[in-house]
């Protein structure tokens, strides 16, 4: 599914934000990304997502290499693979339902279907009800879900999350979680960046990488 | 079909800022326009002048009516002439009693006519070249009937000067006022790309092809340029209305330079877009 074997990556003028690096990320998994702010969480999903190349070692997502991919065809690798963000992203101005559906129109839905996906996407992370509303008039934690919705839009095989619940209350925070969950009980594999070791406690289930200073340092699964 | 639902789609989401392009578009189209409307008439009235340049073989009284004819023939037959038409004494009194009325009684209590026939020369448009008429007068004065022969040298000299000049302001000034507006219908729709930068990037973020995403912003880019070019057109008509009603007759540009200009705008417009957007989809 996806594996990363030695990988490095060096800014030029920061340094290495990750230091050979290697884990394997099967099928249905879910895992934490952990470390503290700086240590590589972020860094790491975007080689996944291949919005960067490493410098040494190879990211494979599918059947896809970071080595070989053009800037050209990253697009296979991004609609099989779903990015929600702390800070959600969502186009203002435009409604929850209309974000999704843009989702399925720039990726080649036909027409017909974009409505009708759009609503299911929206009922699928619970926010059906909320489909009209301008996504700036949501709380945070609709603006949540609707950026999951549009992250589930191509029907990914994995969902990759940066801090999803950095900038929710308790207990929005609560049900992304659970969201999430339900997404993965459903066969999909979930790769979460967080610093936060309470949310980790409470899902002990997930498998959890931790990142210190660019190295991985802990993995439970060879614990 | 998306790409043009979008490109329109833009102007409803953000009219201030399509609105802003298109009429600064249309503003440095302006200048380029009111420039194209200078340089046609310069261009115009030059030609006006230049018509009037014509060689004039005066003749002997003495010369037989063969030679004439034969001496029109031969003139008529140069490649640069455009026609050859005489002159008789008569009719140079006659156009001199038009032309001349101040001294119509001196020329009819005169009992002899003293003007010369003669031959008249039009020259081709494009032929009224100084070395042309040079060789034209050349060859009409080794006529041993002909006794005079005038074009003008320092009109034609002057006006081949002032035809330099025209077109050397017209290359350089031109090519100065294109680029202005070039760099500012750029720099335009490069701000209005920036202002978008966040959906292009989410529409990256999800797996949008490349192609995709560029489309609908070369058809915006070629819309603002349309509408630009059709302000610039407003624009340039009513200077040309205001000034043919409080200066001078002015001529309306060829239709053929107005429809060139909007496509240009149209196309110009698109190509920046296509520029701008180019490095919002470099990296991976």
């Amino acid at each position: 599914m996806i594996k990363l074997t030695n990988v490095s990556r060096e800014y030029p003028r920061r340094g290495y934000a990750l230091r050979d690096v290697s884990f394997h990320l099967p099928k249905g998994e879910f895992a934490f990304l952990t470390g503290h702010s700086g240590s590589g969480k972020t860094t790491t999903l975007r080689l996944v997502h291949m919005m960067e190349r490493p410098t040494a070692g190879e990211v494979r997502v599918t059947g896809y290499s970071s080595q070989l991919i053009s800037t050209r065809e990253v697009w296979k690798v991004r609609r099989r693979v779903g990015f929600v963000f702390q800070d959600f992203r969502l186009l203002p101005g435009r409604t929850a339902l209309q974000n999704v559906a843009f989702v399925l129109e720039v990726t080649g839905t036909p027409r017909k279907e974009v409505m009708p996906r759009a609503q299911r996407l929206l009922a699928q992370v619970g926010l059906a009800p909320k489909a009209g509303a301008m996504v700036n008039e949501l709380s945070g934690g609709e603006q949540q879900r609707v950026a999951i919705a549009r992250a589930l839009a191509n029907d990914p095989f994995l969902l990759l999350a940066d801090e999803p619940t950095g900038n929710l209350d308790e207990r929005a925070s609560r049900g992304i979680m659970d969201l999430f969950w339900d997404i993965n009980a459903r066969g999909m594999a979930v790769l979460m960046a967080t610093h936060d070791l309470e949310l980790i406690r409470k899902y002990p289930r997930g498998r959890v990488l931790e990142l210190d200073n660019g190295n991985l340092v802990y993995d439970s699964q060879q614990a | 079909m998306y790409a043009l639902r979008e490109a329109f789609a833009a102007f409803r989401r953000t009219p201030v800022l399509t609105g802003l392009s298109s009429a600064m578009v249309g503003l440095a189209l302006f200048a380029v326009g009111l420039f194209a409307l200078a340089s046609y008439n310069l261009h115009l009235a030059l030609s006006a002048i230049e018509e009037r340049v014509q060689i004039v073989v005066y003749l002997r009284d003495d010369a037989r009516q063969s030679e004439i004819d034969l001496a029109e023939k031969e003139l008529g037959e140069l490649p640069q002439v455009a026609q050859v038409h005489y002159v008789s004494k008569r009719e140079a009194l006659d156009n001199a009693k038009k032309e001349l009325p101040d001294f119509a009684d001196l020329f009819s209590t005169s009992e002899v006519n003293p003007l010369p026939q003669s031959l008249e020369v039009e020259l081709k448009s494009g032929s009224r070249t100084r070395p042309v008429v040079e060789s034209i007068a050349r060859k009409a004065s080794s006529y041993s009937f002909v006794e005079d022969v005038q074009y003008g040298r320092e009109w034609v000299d002057k006006l081949f000067m002032l035809r330099r000049i025209g077109a050397v302001t017209t290359v350089v000034l031109g090519a100065g006022f294109f680029l202005v507006a070039a760099v500012i219908i750029g720099t335009a729709l490069r701000i209005a790309i920036f202002a978008r930068r966040e959906e292009i990037h989410v529409m990256r973020l999800v797996g949008a092809k490349n192609g995709f995403i560029r489309r609908p912003f070369l058809l915006e880019g070629a819309m603002a340029g349309l509408l630009g070019g059709l302000l610039a057109w407003l624009l340039t008509y009513a200077t040309y209305r205001g000034a043919y009603a409080f200066l001078f007759a002015v001529a309306w540009i060829p239709g053929a330079w107005v429809l060139g200009a909007l496509a240009a705008g149209a196309l110009f417009g698109a190509l920046s877009s296509g520029m701008a957007i180019r490095r919002h989809l470099r990296d991976l």
